[in-house]
């Protein structure tokens, strides 16, 4: 198994070329390096990106019915909440080879691993957002003939969605950071590239990794408060 | 697979000598200790004096935030590979310079936030009777405003040590000391076995170290909110492991 297959070879910077990036210069930052090496910064970062949703979203696909069922019934809440704490509790560079007992050497491994992770904060906060919809406002509804789901669905998850949305970016932009981690099992997106670089002394494949890496989560951050926007037209008629 | 990691695991030859598990374990929960202890000696003088006059929250409640979106594989990596270096630092092992500062860095923002948090959540009609009794600003924070807040105080410290045990293993990532190394060797050497058995040891642990914290918890809840059951302390703040 090639574990920095993603990587490649960086030692290709030629002798008679003292580019920024060559072994006798070896600067960190250094933009022929970002030129060269285009198409394996684009891949890794792509890489990154799949990790991240996809993750995301199956965490976000889980937490939502584990945070309806908690509000529900009162009984089940502290099981479900203490569940999720404990799976954080685990290292990821510890999570992801238990992980690879069940779905091998795979992206699914990193995937399912980060998605674990994010549980913790999305069903915290999506309950917290039920909870916070005052009593008058359901009271009023079922008065109006809403059934259970129609009161979910119209009136609760709409009036949650601001603190929904908030545990969406904290948890997207924590996954966007862990995704890294994933270079043990061989899928770590822009953690290939940090791993390249160690072994290789590559200091301008560091630095770009890192920079890569912290764009990501700033630029996903920006797009999820966008949508809030979007999804949101009642908050921002009140604000104006 | 399972197999492989149960034969690792039983075979004592691979828990002693210079490069045993135990070693490995002591060095890392060394690492641990004092990047925790120096974390809670430089963060919760800050976060409760801030707490206490009701200043800077934007910077102390945003630190969290920061804090997640900075990779802490990246931050090793650059320490490490940067002027830090990974030279051997005493019982710390390989890169321990490097180890402990990324430890300390991300060790913080739980900390610090929860600190102030804990501070400023606690009742402001019960500050201002303290007040009115005739209690001095240092006789509020001693006798009142900490009391209060250490349930609050201590999940950031919860948070803070799952935060460092984690980074501690990620460490071994950057050649650096500490349990990883069993995970990274046996992994980047495809004998899954031996990850697996690494893995397995780290988990449990995490899991002994986070019981040991909710039982320290329990201990410094003021009396009112001793009954309380577990993980029902207030819990405003949630950050996460890496």
């Amino acid at each position: 198994m090639t574990v920095l297959s993603l990587a490649g070879t960086t030692t290709v910077a030629a002798a008679d070329d003292p580019s920024c990036y060559a072994r006798t210069t070896n600067e960190w930052v250094c933009w022929a390096y970002w030129q060269d090496y285009q198409s394996e910064l684009i891949d890794a970062t792509t890489q990154h990106l799949q990790i991240t949703v996809a993750a995301v979203v199956l965490g976000f696909v889980i937490a939502l019915p584990m945070a309806v069922i908690a509000r529900r019934y009162a009984s089940l809440k502290g099981g479900i909440l203490g569940l999720s704490t404990a799976l954080y509790t685990i290292p990821s560079i510890a999570l992801f080879p238990i992980l690879v007992l069940f779905t091998g050497i795979t992206m699914t491994t990193v995937i399912i691993g980060l998605a674990l992770y994010s549980l913790t904060i999305l069903i915290r906060n999506t309950l917290t957002g039920l909870e916070s919809v005052p009593d008058d406002v359901r009271e009023s509804a079922t008065g109006l003939g809403y059934g259970r789901t129609r009161l979910l669905l119209k009136i609760e998850f709409p009036l949650a969605l601001p603190v929904i949305m908030a545990g969406l970016r904290v948890a997207t932009v924590s996954t966007v950071a862990l995704t890294t981690v994933g270079v043990i099992v061989s899928y770590g997106g822009l953690g290939q590239l940090l791993a390249d670089g160690v072994q290789n002394d590559f200091k301008a494949e560091i630095f770009a990794a890192s920079v890569l890496c912290v764009a990501l989560a700033l630029a996903l951050d920006v797009v999820l408060l966008g949508i809030q926007w979007l999804m949101t037209p009642w908050v921002r008629a009140r604000g104006a | 697979m399972l197999g492989d990691a149960y034969t690792y695991l039983t075979q004592w030859s691979n828990w002693t000598g210079d490069d045993g598990m135990l070693t490995l374990l002591i060095e890392q929960l060394l690492l641990t200790v004092t990047a925790l202890a120096i974390t809670m000696l430089i963060g919760l003088p800050i976060a409760l004096y801030l707490g206490h006059i009701g200043r800077g929250g934007f910077l102390a409640i945003n630190l969290s935030n920061v804090g997640r979106a900075i990779p802490t594989f990246a931050v090793l990596v650059l320490l490490s590979v940067g002027s830090v270096g990974t030279d051997e630092l005493g019982p710390y092992g390989r890169a321990g310079l490097a180890t402990l500062i990324a430890l300390v860095l991300f060790a913080l923002p739980p900390i610090i936030t929860n600190g102030y948090v804990g501070i400023r959540e606690v009742d402001r009609d019960t500050v201002e009777a303290s007040t009115g009794m005739g209690m001095r600003g240092r006789q509020v924070f001693w006798r009142v405003e900490l009391p209060l807040a250490m349930p609050v105080i201590m999940t950031g410290v919860r948070l803070a040590l799952v935060q460092v045990w984690a980074t501690a293993t990620i460490a071994a990532l950057v050649a650096g000391p500490g349990l990883g190394n069993v995970i990274v060797s046996g992994f980047y050497n495809s004998n899954y076995g031996k990850g697996l058995a690494g893995a397995f040891v780290v988990a449990v642990v995490a899991f002994v170290l986070e019981v040991l914290t909710i039982g320290a918890e329990r201990l410094v809840a003021p009396p009112h909110q001793r009954r309380t059951k577990r993980g029902e302390a207030p819990r405003r703040t949630v950050s996460v492991a890496v």
